[in-house]
């Protein structure tokens, strides 16, 4: 009994103190409990950066390079959130996600949280050029020229056929948060294929190795910049060619993705008092390569992302000494 | 309807074979009838799943309206934010405590509390526990989950225990609530996660709620069992000294229920421990986003590890829990040596903090993860043709048969059949609950979606219950079989969900037949269990009787144990399949499709939020469908993992 009545004090003091700041959903009292966890080598002075790490190496090369610069250069505490993209967007409403270091396109969601809630503001370009696409081992485009044109994708369906995908061909997709129009465009296209959902970005690379390396027919999404590129051939399969608008309603998509050019976003509360941390991730930007890079040691040579993040910071200092704050 | 009457299991009889015939003749004929219909309406009245529905617009619209108006409305302003604030400043507060004990005070602390509840023996286990927690290299994300699953515990037994005991006391209540909870029970955990994200915004905050709701419902039940155990003599004694009702419950009932109510914070806090690691999916910090992230790099060594400190955490607060619930006796010195040992470990934890390094030192740390990985490439690279042939026999042998004729055959059929087959093994009141639901579920408009998602928990569950029912025969007949298996029984039911999808999907790649696998590995433990446990009540004088009257080990166990064992047989049958739909749904991860699929993209994705919620009340209909349907169980306690000591 004693206990109980000791846990409820508690709750009662916990919910009074809430109720003073009042309940609107914007969190002030943000990092309240990292700042106190990190005592480690006196960082924790200039405050806590909130990432959110969105679910592909791409994305987690560039968080890896830019909270290492904040940590060993400027002092900050950096907490990584590991979020899929649309709930990290609500992240910035909700308080828990300060800065999304890879944003490709989410126009509706720029609408929502830029324009209308006004929670969020982009930060520029990244430098990364995005594609998005589908993709096929470059065997089957020895062995069938004409694949590489949608046209003929249904010639070629039987192909594909797994035990997944309802007697039609299999198309495979990753992660069911990243971006994707393929049901759309498998229905208006008029195609007799099947997405399929690998889950994640991993499984889209062990099917593509696989498919490579035992001659395994495969068509997936796939996107650029992607350190796979670098290992296996694929080739792009031609949808029909992407104009101004022409995806502007997901339902009815019938033609290829746009070229992204990738960006940052951060809420509107750390734009206003983020500092030498907003300037630093305002001013990142690097190449395709230099990406896949980072994402390479990650991902194939066993190193943290700490440790891939050093090594290219220690190799490239004119690039990075350029987004310091002044 | 709700519970089922208390059915004594039929002795076992020789003379019902007179009626033979007309037993079996009647499901002969149902099942006859139902391959004609299917015959003769294939592909009609068949539901085609429609992302465009209305009702997914419809809900969509009504998320909108919420996200307009959070921070506007008055419900959100004076009740919604304030229960997120509050909870998130409990979580907070626990974490900042956790965090400033410092890693050697938490571990004194924990080692004093075993202790205090179980002497010398639980103080070890706490103490090597935790620190083996921080010799696997997860100390900080630990301390999360360790605080987010006293968070969850803490505001379960807080409203838990008072409904608890109101439920005790009166028979009423009791009605009223103990469907809900039956209903919060089956629910698998993933269907919720999409309303609450709704009201309190993705976060620890969430996360908490989401726990909470998991973990509630054995507080709640355990405690108005113990309530309704209390002796009426003494109650009655208490009340003719003119004790109050406030002085009765304070003094007399809470006291004699004690013990019987730590047993329901032992099963809140598993029940808390199995869903934290999935509310990751939702922002919580902690071991769950290690295993997510593993999960996203398909590195089983990463997804294991934090998986086996998860189960250090269940070990220590369960072994610390239970042995609290059980009555110490002793005098004054007894007393002071058990608070005087808690004080000492405590203190000298808390004494070391300073002293020592901020963080768990690396150097203690052991890397496991490679040498696991090293294995599974290996598995991976020399099994190869046996998995495939494997996922390929059960995907064209199994699934996809069945998966088309649940698809082709007419709505009706399938609902009229699950009504008759029900009515048959648990009589008409589950008969009708379980066809309306089905019947929900077309009403949903998912339809398609849920019948691909039964295809697969009916296949898994028949090779989860054929497992486990020879694993449980097997274990009750030979007692060095038993003593094998229970350790590893353990330690598959206190890991995590999550953590059993990775060496499925290494080795069966993605797809259903991965689900399947992980739901089977998650599952099976619980259904042995069951069995053995039923056999083993078979009184040794049957036994001995049907063994002098000449029966061959053959004959005394189709003839006398499973027969007489057929309650916790049902009662095991219902529990995988519950288990297995919990599952297969988070196989959604991993490409399993269907229902968890559209659950996990209405998370992720803005405009199918609408088909992600509908999708989740659509599990939870699936839920309750299964269940009652297999509900013949009598006398079910706590359907929630069970550890039976």
């Amino acid at each position: 009994m004693k206990k109980l009545r000791l846990i409820a004090g508690v709750l009662i003091l916990g919910l009074s103190t809430a109720a003073c700041g009042g309940a609107k959903v914007e969190d002030d009292s943000a990092a309240a409990p990292s700042a106190s966890a990190a005592g480690s080598a006196g960082a924790s002075a200039a405050g806590t950066v909130k990432i959110a790490i969105n679910g592909w190496v791409g994305y987690e090369a560039n968080a890896a390079v830019v909270s290492y610069l904040l940590e060993h250069e400027l002092g900050y505490k950096v907490e990584k959130v590991t979020l899929a993209e649309e709930p990290s967007w609500q992240g910035m409403e909700s308080g828990d996600i300060d800065v999304i270091l890879e944003n490709w396109g989410h126009e509706d969601l720029k609408k929502k949280y830029i324009e209308e809630k006004k929670v969020a503001v982009e930060a520029g370009p990244t430098g990364n050029k995005g594609v998005i696409g589908w993709y096929v081992p470059e065997w089957m485009v020895q062995k069938y020229p004409d694949i590489t044109d949608w046209k003929n994708l249904n010639k070629y369906a039987d192909l594909f056929k797994t035990s997944e995908s309802d007697g039609k061909g299999q198309l495979l997709d990753g992660d069911p948060s990243f971006v994707t129009n393929d049901e759309a465009l498998v229905k208006n296209l008029k195609l007799d294929y099947k997405v399929v959902y690998a889950g994640s970005e991993a499984a889209l690379i062990k099917a593509a190795k696989q498919a490579s390396d035992q001659k395994k027919p495969l068509l997936m999404y796939f996107y650029e910049p992607q350190w796979l590129f670098n290992q296996v051939k694929l080739v792009k399969i031609n949808l029909p060619e992407w104009t101004e608008g022409c995806d502007s309603d997901p339902k009815k998509v019938a033609c290829d993705y746009p070229p992204y050019d990738l960006d940052k976003i951060v809420s509107k509360k750390f734009a206003d008092t983020g500092g030498k941390a907003y300037e630093l991730i305002k001013n990142f930007q690097w190449t395709n390569d230099d990406q896949n890079a980072v994402a390479d040691d990650m991902t194939n040579n066993g190193m943290s992302a700490e440790d891939a993040a050093k090594k290219w910071v220690e190799a490239n200092p004119a690039k990075w000494q350029a987004w310091m704050p002044k | 309807m709700v519970s089922a009457p208390v059915q004594v299991a039929p002795p076992v009889q020789a003379p019902a074979r007179v009626r033979r015939l007309p037993r079996w003749a009647g499901p002969v004929a149902g099942v006859v009838a139902v391959v004609a219909l299917y015959i003769a309406f294939r592909g009609k009245a068949v539901l085609p799943h429609d992302d465009d529905a209305a009702l997914f617009h419809w809900l969509n619209d009504a998320r909108d309206w919420v996200d307009a108006n959070r921070n506007s409305s008055p419900i959100f302003l004076y009740v919604v934010n304030y229960v997120r604030l509050g909870v998130s400043e409990i979580y907070t507060a626990i974490q900042a405590a956790l965090v400033a004990l410092g890693w050697p005070g938490l571990i004194g602390l924990a080692a004093g509390l075993g202790w205090l509840a179980g002497g010398w023996r639980i103080g070890l286990v706490s103490l090597a526990g935790f620190a083996g927690v921080g010799v696997l290299g997860f100390w900080e994300a630990s301390v999360d989950t360790l605080a987010l699953t006293l968070a969850a515990v803490v505001l379960s037994l807080l409203f838990g225990i008072p409904l608890g005991i109101w439920a005790g006391r009166s028979p009423r209540v009791r009605r009223i609530v103990t469907p809900v909870l039956d209903v919060m029970q089956i629910m698998p955990t993933f269907s919720y996660l999409s309303p609450i994200v709704l009201l309190f915004l993705i976060g620890p905050a969430s996360a908490t709620i989401a726990t909470m709701i998991y973990a509630m419902p054995p507080a709640i039940r355990i405690t108005a069992l113990a309530i309704q155990r209390v002796p009426g003599v003494v109650v009655e004694a208490s009340e003719s000294l003119g004790a109050t009702r406030w002085q009765t419950l304070r003094k007399v009932r809470l006291p004699l229920a004690l013990n019987t109510i730590m047993l329901g914070v032992n099963q809140t806090i598993a029940a808390a421990l199995s869903m934290v690691p999935l509310v990751a999916l939702i922002a919580a910090p902690g071991l769950g986003v290690d295993l997510l992230r593993a999960l996203a790099r398909v590195n089983v060594g990463a997804a294991l590890v934090p998986g086996v400190a998860i189960v250090l955490i269940a070990i220590v607060l369960d072994r610390m829990t239970r042995s609290a619930a059980q009555r110490r006796e002793g005098g004054t010195r007894a007393r002071i040596v058990r608070w005087g040992g808690f004080a000492v470990l405590t203190g000298a934890g808390l004494a070391l903090t300073p002293v020592l390094a901020q963080e768990f030192p690396e150097q203690w740390q052991v890397q496991i993860i490679r040498p696991i990985n090293d294995v599974v490439s290996w598995i991976e690279a020399n099994w190869y043709t046996f998995t495939g042939f494997l996922n390929d026999t059960v995907a064209y042998g199994l699934l996809n048969p069945l998966q088309d004729v649940l698809t082709s055959a007419p709505w009706w059929l399938v609902t009229l059949s699950v009504l008759a087959f029900a009515w048959r093994v648990s009589g008409p009141g589950p008969a009708v609950v379980a066809a309306a639901c089905l019947g929900g579920v077309a009403a949903l408009g998912l339809w398609q979606h849920g019948m691909e998602t039964l295809t697969i928990v009916l296949v898994a569950s028949v090779i989860t219950i054929a497992v486990g029912l020879l694993l449980g025969v097997a274990a009750a007949r030979w007692r060095w079989f038993a003593a094998g298996l229970r350790p590893l029984l353990d330690a598959a039911q206190t890991m995590p969900s999550f953590s059993y999808l990775l060496p499925a999907v290494a080795l069966f790649g993605n797809g259903r037949f991965t689900a399947i696998m992980a739901s089977f590995i998650y599952a099976v433990p619980v259904v042995a269990r069951l069995v053995e446990d039923g056999l083993r009540t078979v009184p040794a004088t049957v036994m001995e009787a049907a063994k002098s009257a000449g029966s061959t080990n053959r004959q005394l166990l189709w003839k006398v144990q499973l027969p007489m064992a057929r309650g916790s047989l049902l009662l095991a049958a219902n529990q995988g399949i519950v288990m297995t739909l919990a599952m297969v749904v988070i196989g959604a991860l991993v490409g399993a499709g269907a229902l968890g699929y559209d659950v996990v993209a209405g998370i992720a994705q803005q405009e199918d939020y609408g088909k992600g919620l509908a999708a989740g009340v659509a599990l939870v209909l699936l839920g309750v469908m299964l269940d009652r349907i297999t509900q013949g169980a009598n006398g079910r306690r706590s359907p929630h993992k069970k550890r039976n000591s």
